[in-house]
C-alpha cells in the first residue's frame, strides 16, 4: 500500500506539520485578542502579552458593560437578529414554496423565478438604496436594518432546491387527502426540512449580527447603533466624537485590552452558534449548491 | 389539440386532471408569493428606478422631478476626474489578485487535507480554518489593526525577532494591498476547501485501487485522478468569479483602510462611499456605482453561460 512506503511516511510528517500550523494560523489571532482583553493595562501596552493573560484581570469588561452605549448597541443587535431571522425564515419558506413547483403545475413560475434572479444580478447601488430608507421614513428605525435584506434570493434558490428533493408522493398524498397548498407547506414541507431551515437559519444569524454598514448609515443616533456598527466606529475608526460620555470613558476606549474586550465580545455569540453552525453547514450547502 | 387529448393514454389524461385541479387552487401560491414581490418591488426595483439620478444634478431638497437634468455629464466627468482610473485599476489589481489566490489556496488545502488519515485531526483542522468566514471584517479589521500594528503588533514583534524591520502594513500602499490579498485568503482559504472536499469525497475509490496496481506511486495517483476530478469545479469556480472582478472587497478595505494608502487602496465602492454620503456628490457616486453595476452584470451574465458550456453548470 502508498502510505507504507518511506517516502509518504515523510510526506505524512511534513503534511501533519504543515496543516497543523495553517490550522493554528486561523485561531491564534483570536486567542491572541482574548489574551490582551483578560491582561492588566501596563503589560498589554508594553507588548508583553501572548497567547496567555498576564496580571489577570476582568477590568476590560467591566469597563466595557459599564459603558450605556455598548449596553443599547447590543440590545439592538440582539433585537435586529431575531427580527430579521424570523420574518427571513418566514418570508424564504413561503416563497420557496411556489416556485419548488413544476412550470406545468405553476403557471407563471418562471416570470416569478426570473423576477426574483434579476435582483441579483443588477441593483440600484449605495445612494438610491439610502434615499428610499430616507423617503420612507425609516432613518432611526429598527425596520431599517430587518427589512431591505428579508428577502435573501440566494437563500429562497437554496430553499427551493432543498424542496425539490424531498419525495413527490409526500405533496400528492396530502393534495388527496384535501389539504390546500398552505397545509401542504406547514405539515408536510416544514417540518420535513428542519435540518435545512436550521442551517439557514443560523447563517441569517451569523449575518445579521455582523452586519455594519446599515447600522452606520441608517442611524443618526448612535444609540440605534447594532453593536458591529459601534465596534466600527470605535475601534476601526477609532472615531470617539459620535460617544457622548464622560472624559473619563474616553480614556478608558482608548485602552488597547477594552479594545480587545469589545473586539471579544463582538465575536463570541459567532463563536457560541459556531459549533451548531459547523454540525449543520457542510451537509446543508451540499444539499442545496452542488447538483450533480 | 383536443383529438390527441382524446387519442392520448389515459396516464396523460389523469396528469391533465391532475394540472387542471391544481390550477385551480393555484391562487393560494400567488399569494404566497405576494410578500416577497412586495420586498422586491419596494426594496430592489425602486432604487434601480433611483439611478436616474446619475443623469441628474440631484438635490435631496428638489427631488427626482425637481433636480436639474444633465444627461450624460456624470459618465463623462467620471472618465475625466483625476481619481477614478487609479481607483479602477486599483479594484482590478486587489480582485483580480483576490481571485487567484482564493482558488489556489483551497485547491491545495483540499488536496492536503485528502491525505489525512487521522479523522479527529481532520475534524479538528476544518473547524478551525472554517472559523474566520464566520466573523466580520468589523472583528477581523480590530483583530488586524493590533496584531498588525507597527508598534510592537504581534507580526511585528515576530519580524523583529527574526532580524527584520517593522512593517507598517496598514500604512505603505503596497503592503496595504499585500495585506488585503493575505488577509483575504487567510479568512476564506478554510470555507472555500468545503466544495473541493465534497468533489474529493465523490472519486470512485476503484480508480485508485487499479492505479495501485498499475504501479502509480500516491503523487502520480494525486496527479492523474485527484487534480483531474477537481477539474470541473475548479473550472466552474474560475469562470464564476469573473463576475466579481470588479468587486474588490468594500468591508475589507473599508474597515482597513486609512488616508495614507487611498492612492493605492481606494476601490470603487469605499470612493462611491465617500462621494456619495460623505461628500454628498449623490448624482456623481451613483453614475460611478451604475457604470460597476453594469459591467458587472454583463461579466456575470457571461460567466454563467460560460460555466453552463464549459462545466455544463447551472447556477439556476
Amino acid at each position: 500500500m502508498y502510505y507504507k512506503t518511506k517516502g509518504y511516511r515523510l510526506f505524512s510528517i511534513f503534511n501533519y506539520t504543515f496543516l497543523g500550523i495553517l490550522s493554528l494560523l486561523c485561531i491564534l489571532p483570536i486567542v491572541h485578542i482574548l489574551a490582551v482583553s483578560f491582561s492588566s493595562m501596563a503589560p498589554a501596552s508594553a507588548n508583553l502579552v501572548g497567547f496567555w493573560p498576564k496580571g489577570f484581570t476582568t477590568d476590560a469588561y467591566v469597563k466595557t458593560f459599564g459603558n450605556s452605549n455598548f449596553i443599547d448597541s447590543l440590545l439592538v443587535s440582539v433585537k435586529r437578529t431575531v427580527l430579521a431571522t424570523a420574518i427571513g425564515m418566514f418570508v424564504m419558506l413561503i416563497t420557496a414554496f411556489p416556485l419548488s413547483k413544476e412550470d406545468l403545475s405553476f403557471k407563471g413560475r418562471s416570470i416569478y423565478t426570473w423576477f426574483f434572479v434579476f435582483t441579483i444580478l443588477f441593483s440600484g447601488g449605495l445612494i438610491p438604496s439610502y434615499i428610499l430608507i430616507q423617503k420612507l421614513g425609516l432613518m432611526d428605525t429598527i425596520w431599517a436594518l430587518v427589512l431591505p435584506g428579508a428577502l435573501s434570493v440566494w437563500n429562497v434558490i437554496l430553499m427551493m432546491n432543498f424542496f425539490r428533493g424531498l419525495p413527490k408522493e409526500m405533496e400528492e398524498a396530502a393534495y388527496l387527502d384535501g389539504a390546500g397548498h398552505f397545509k401542504t407547506l406547514m405539515l408536510v414541507y416544514i417540518p420535513l426540512s428542519m435540518p435545512a431551515i436550521a442551517t439557514l437559519s443560523l447563517f441569517t444569524m451569523v449575518g445579521q449580527w455582523n452586519s455594519w454598514f446599515d447600522g452606520m448609515i441608517y442611524m443618526s443616533d448612535v444609540k440605534n447603533y447594532p453593536l458591529a456598527s459601534l465596534l466600527q466606529t470605535i475601534i476601526v475608526q477609532q472615531d470617539l466624537s459620535k460617544i457622548n460620555v464622560d472624559p473619563s470613558m474616553l480614556e478608558n476606549v482608548s485602552q488597547r485590552t477594552v479594545r480587545a474586550a469589545q473586539i471579544f465580545i463582538g465575536a463570541l455569540p459567532i463563536l457560541m452558534i459556531y459549533p451548531f453552525l459547523q454540525r449543520f453547514f457542510v451537509k446543508g450547502i451540499v444539499i442545496g449548491a452542488v447538483k450533480e | 389539440m383536443k383529438e390527441q387529448t382524446l387519442s392520448a393514454p389515459r396516464k396523460e389524461r389523469v396528469v391533465k386532471a391532475r394540472q387542471r385541479w391544481n390550477m385551480r387552487r393555484n391562487w393560494s401560491l400567488h399569494i404566497m408569493l405576494l410578500p416577497a414581490v412586495l420586498l422586491a418591488i419596494v426594496f430592489q426595483y425602486i432604487p434601480m428606478g433611483g439611478i436616474v439620478i446619475a443623469f441628474q444634478d440631484f438635490k435631496p431638497y428638489l427631488g427626482f422631478t425637481g433636480s436639474k437634468w444633465v444627461g450624460w455629464d456624470n459618465f463623462k466627468y467620471l472618465f475625466l476626474y483625476p481619481d477614478v482610473g487609479q481607483v479602477i485599476w486599483n479594484t482590478l489589481l486587489i480582485a483580480f489578485f483576490k481571485i487567484v489566490a482564493g482558488l489556489i489556496a483551497p485547491f491545495l488545502f483540499a488536496i492536503l487535507l485528502n491525505e489525512v488519515r487521522l479523522t479527529a485531526f481532520k475534524r479538528v483542522s476544518q473547524t478551525l480554518v472554517y472559523l474566520p468566514h464566520f466573523l466580520s471584517w468589523v472583528i477581523l479589521g480590530g483583530i488586524l489593526l493590533d496584531i498588525l500594528s507597527p508598534q510592537g503588533g504581534m507580526v511585528n514583534q515576530l519580524i523583529v525577532a527574526l532580524g527584520g524591520k517593522p512593517i507598517f502594513f496598514l500604512g505603505d500602499g503596497t503592503w496595504f494591498r499585500v495585506t488585503l490579498i493575505v488577509s483575504d485568503v487567510w479568512k476564506e482559504f478554510g470555507f472555500g476547501t468545503i466544495v473541493f472536499l465534497a468533489s474529493l469525497s465523490g472519486i470512485n475509490p476503484a480508480l485508485y485501487e487499479a492505479a495501485e496496481v498499475d504501479g502509480a506511486n500516491r503523487f502520480k495517483q494525486t496527479l492523474h485522478i485527484t487534480i483531474p476530478a477537481l477539474m470541473p469545479i475548479t473550472i466552474v469556480l474560475m469562470t464564476l468569479s469573473i463576475g466579481n472582478i470588479l468587486n474588490a472587497g468594500f468591508d475589507q478595505v473599508f474597515n482597513l483602510y486609512n488616508p495614507l494608502v487611498y492612492d493605492k487602496g481606494d476601490i470603487i465602492d469605499t470612493f462611491v462611499y465617500r462621494l456619495g454620503i460623505l461628500n454628498g456628490k449623490m448624482s456623481f457616486a451613483t453614475a460611478v456605482g451604475l457604470f460597476k453595476s453594469v459591467v458587472a452584470t454583463i461579466l456575470i451574465v457571461i460567466s454563467y453561460r460560460m460555466a453552463y458550456k464549459l462545466a455544463n453548470y447551472r447556477v439556476f
